[in-house]
Parts: C-alpha cells; structure tokens; sequence
C-alpha cells in the first residue's frame, strides 16, 4: 500500500524533479502509527524511500544519508546520586528544557566522517549533537556530568541511540533504515527526518510524523486513571475486594 | 508472556508478577500480614517505578485481607469499635502520609526515604521477632519477668479520657489506638505495607488486647486503611497500575488460601521464626542497596 503510494508519488513528481537541479527524498515510514496495545513489547520501524536526482542519474560518488527518529520534547529533571554519609541518595539535579522523549540516528557511515562538528550540530545530528537546552546557572563542568548521565542512561533503556551504519542504500537511489522502539517509549507525535548528505552538505531533506499512541484497553486505562481519578480508584479498590472474595469463597467450599 | 502496564508504562512478564503475587500471598496467608513488605522491594528490583509499586501493592494488600476478615468475622474475633477508632486515625494516618509523600517526591528524596524506613522498620521488627521467637523455642535464656508489670503500657495508661472496648475486655483511653492507626495509615501510603506486623505486637504490648480478637481486628483495620491509600494514591500520585495490581492480586488472592492451609500444619514459633528470617533478608537486601553504589547514578523525573 504504502509502496504503491510512493510509486504513484514518483511517477508523479518526476517531472518537476527533473527541472529542478537538486535530489529531491521520497521517504517512507513502514507504519504511520504505532499503537500500544497490553501485548507491546516495543516494535520495528522501517524507515525507507528513494532519492531522486536530476536527470534521473545517481551521481558517481557515493552520497550519503542520515535518519533520524525523534520523539515529543519534554522538560524533564535529571537527579544525580551521591553517597551522602554511606547512603547512596538524590544530591544534585539539573534542568533540561527540551530532552526528546526518544532520539535514534542511523546512517550509511559515522556522522562525524559525513558532517564537521558546525553542521552536525545545526542538523541535531548525533546524540552529542542533541540541544537539550540545560536550565541557566549550572556550571558548564556539571551541564556536561549530567549531560552524559542522561545520555548513557536513556541509551541503556533503548530510547536513544545511534547506528553509524544503520542506513543500507542501494544503487545510490533506494535507502532503507530499521529503527527500534522499546516498550517503554512514551506517546506521542514522533517526526522521522531523512537527510541527504553529499561533501559535508545536506542537500536535501524530508519529514514525515509517527503518531505513538496507547490503544484500547491502555488508552481507556492511562485516560481513566488521569480524569476519573476518583473512579478509577473505586474501580482498583472493588476489584481488589472482588477478587479477595472470591478466591475466599471458592477455597472454603474445597477445602 | 508479556503484557503492558498502562500506568507503570512499561511491559513485564506476567507470569512473574502472578508468581511473586502468590508467593507473597502464601506468606501472608501463613502469617497474617498483609505481605505489602515484600511485594514493594520484590517490585522495584524488578524494575517497576518505586511510586507506582508502592501504590499498586497498597490494592494488592486490600485483596489479601478480605478473606481473612471474613474468617474473622465470623469467628467473632473482631472488635469493631476498637477497629473503628483505629480506622479513623489510619484514614488520618493516610491523608497526612500522602501530603509527605508529594513533598519527599517533589524534592527528590522519596526512594532514600523509602529505603531507610523499610531497613529501620523491617530490622527492628525482625529483631524483636527474632528474639522472642527463639526463646518460645527455647534456644535463648528467658530473662526474669519484671515484677508488677500493669497489664497496659504506662504511657497509655496515662492518657485522658478512657473508653471501655467491651469485645476486647479492655478499658483504655481512644487517643493510644487512634494514635496507632494514625501510624500504620502513613506506612500504608509511604511503604505500601498493611502494617500488620507492627499492628498486632503493638496492639497486644501497648494496648493489651487479647490474642483472640488481635488479628481479625488488625486484618479489619489494614482492609480499610489499604482501600483508602489506593484512593488516596489515585487521587494525589495517579500511580496506581490497575493491570499490576490485577496481576498481583490474581496470584496473591489464591496464595493466601493456601497459606492458611499451610498454617494449620506448622508450628506457631516456628512460623514466626521464618517470617523473622524473612523480614530481616529483606531489610538487609534494602540496607544493601542503600549503601551499594547504584547501577543508576542518574534519575529522570518528568515536569
């Protein structure tokens, strides 16, 4: 389906492709939405898509590309553990405005052989390239302590990472990416970018959103739990009630 | 098999949580304790939020009680006035814990205040378990009784305005159970613990109620004070998982039943030898983590 429809996107806007003097990207994502059901585990994202040149001929050096997978920003506050009279507990904390909620990269080979530093960071390419724009006042030796704490933590999880050779292309015209969602992603919109990278220069660029959400069953839980409260505790309590009792009455009648 | 919790926002194996459900619901059916104890710790090292398995096991607690109440109940070892003074100051207890529970929350002190309740609480009750177990035993020297010790504790005695608790027998003023609901209503909301096992000790020392209606009034009171922490936890935390909680309680509802059977067979000392041993594994395996470096230096919380 959504095959046919880049085919017919193609066919399409080749012509206007082939006046224009610069590739054009025709990404592709292998489901608009990912829905969270009581069985998800995470899932596999196929991020793939054709590049369009000029005159229909791929150049012949070897282009380059780069996709990115990127949550919802979210403010969030990183606490940093210290042992504080032989306990381990929460001693310092940083602010950080805008952390995406999840943050993968593939590309055809390392960023920093693709991109210099300068560009990388325009693009937010790479997780060291990330603006996560840490609360003032810090000082620039604890933003980086805190920085990387919250990088290896959310690389550890699954929710950010980076794959140097992640991006296959074939004949310099098809490109295809898998990117991994764990479980424990959060919901939302994700916006997956695909950038064309030719002598330290994207060339061209395209976007296109995932919607994450959380289906049926969790969806009705997650909404209750956050607009009935009241009644989404009634529900837990007569459940746990119901539950007791039952077990109580069937066991007395065998034992 | 693994299934996705709503709250917690993550998946686990189910059949784990049904398992560690019914364990801890055979070790409460044997012992008469609410099991919350366990369930919590077993919880976090599992991976679960501390905030949301504290306030899920609290629905668990409610689920393991029921059946013993209704035993209780019908067995009239239940002293419903007392039961109700004790509620009132649980529901107190719960109301204020939760306010304390936003704060340490907020301020980011929760888990190590988490953590070094369950070690200090855990360790001395074991202790005092411990000790008096093996002297029921006969493996420890019974010190020489105190000479004219008053039935109730001299501090209780001391207090104004006496009520007569007839099912009890006993003639005690309401501010000492009231006080001691108020208690066990913050370690519900903090711990996620019926605090059964500082209940009954403390009802039987402090109170000098009679064996026979400790239990089923102390189950009574947990019952109550557990419904109202999952409220209260729903209401001010939202961090109840209803799917872990039905996990949990599929498992523990059934290992209950079976812990009952169990007691039937054992020794009473030597039950409450084991439960000993257990109780200070756990404050032990908490103390470690407390002094341990963490695998996790780092924390996130959302704003």
């Amino acid at each position: 389906m959504n095959r046919r429809l880049a085919a017919i996107l193609l066919a399409l806007l080749a012509p206007m492709m082939i006046a224009a003097d610069k590739p054009v990207l025709v990404p592709d994502i292998s489901a608009r939405q990912v829905q969270i059901r009581y069985s998800f585990t995470g899932a596999q994202l196929l991020l793939f898509g054709a590049v369009v040149y000029p005159g229909g001929r791929p150049p012949d050096r070897q282009v380059d590309i780069a996709v990115v997978l990127r949550g919802p920003v979210q403010p969030i506050l990183v606490r940093e553990k210290q042992k504080v009279a032989g306990i381990w507990m929460n001693a310092d904390s940083d602010r950080f405005r805008s952390a995406p909620s999840f943050y993968a990269v593939a590309s055809s080979r390392p960023i920093s052989e693709l991109l210099d530093e300068r560009t990388a960071a325009i693009y937010e390419l790479g997780l060291h390239n990330l603006q996560l724009s840490p609360g003032g006042g810090a000082l620039p030796e604890k933003e980086r302590r805190f920085e990387a704490g919250l990088l290896d933590l959310r690389s550890r999880h699954g929710l950010y990472s980076e794959n140097p050779h992640g991006v296959e292309i074939n004949g310099g015209v098809l490109y295809r990416a898998v990117i991994t969602i764990p479980s424990q992603v959060p919901v939302g919109t994700y916006t997956a970018e695909t950038f064309l990278i030719d002598r330290n220069k994207v060339i061209a660029a395209a976007t296109r959103d995932i919607q994450i959400n959380k289906s049926g069953f969790e969806r009705y839980v997650a909404l209750a739990a956050r607009r009935n409260r009241v009644l989404y505790g009634l529900t837990c309590v007569l459940l746990s009630l119901g539950l007791g009792w039952a077990a109580a009455a069937v066991f007395r009648r065998r034992f | 098999m693994d299934i996705y919790l709503p709250i917690a926002g993550q998946s686990v194996n189910a059949l784990f949580i049904v398992l560690l459900g019914f364990l801890v619901g055979v070790l409460s059916g044997m012992f008469g304790v609410g099991g919350g104890f366990l369930t919590t710790p077993l919880l976090i090292f599992y991976g679960i939020p501390p905030t949301v398995a504290v306030a899920s096991a609290a629905t668990q607690i409610t689920g393991a009680s029921v059946s013993g109440v209704m035993v209780h109940m019908r067995r009239g070892g239940v002293d419903m006035k007392m039961g109700g003074v004790m509620i009132v100051g649980g529901l107190f207890g719960s109301i204020i814990g939760a306010g304390l529970f936003r704060l340490l929350q907020s301020s980011g002190r929760i888990d190590v205040a988490i953590g070094l309740l369950y070690v200090l609480i855990l360790g001395w009750i074991g202790v005092l378990m411990l000790t008096d177990s093996l002297k029921a035993l006969g493996y420890m020297k019974v010190a020489a009784p105190e000479q004219g010790r008053s039935r109730h504790n001299r501090w209780v005695a001391s207090l104004p305005l006496r009520w007569r608790f007839y099912s009890s027998g006993i003639y005690v003023s309401p501010v000492a159970p009231l006080a001691l609901g108020f208690l066990a209503g913050i370690l519900t909301v903090f711990l996620g613990i019926g605090g059964g096992f500082i209940l009954v000790p403390a009802m039987i020392y402090l109170l000098g109620m009679p064996a026979r209606v400790v239990v089923g009034t102390s189950l009574v009171m947990i019952l109550a004070v557990s419904a109202a922490t999952t409220m209260v936890h729903s209401i001010t935390t939202r961090a109840v998982d209803i799917v872990l909680a039905g996990l949990l309680l599929v498992g523990g509802v059934i290992g209950a039943q079976y812990g009952a059977v169990l007691t039937t067979r054992m020794k009473p000392d030597l039950l409450r030898l084991a439960l000993a041993v257990i109780i200070l594994l756990v404050a032990l395996r908490v103390a470690l983590g407390l002094a341990w470096r963490p695998d996790e230096i780092f924390s996130i919380e959302y704003l």
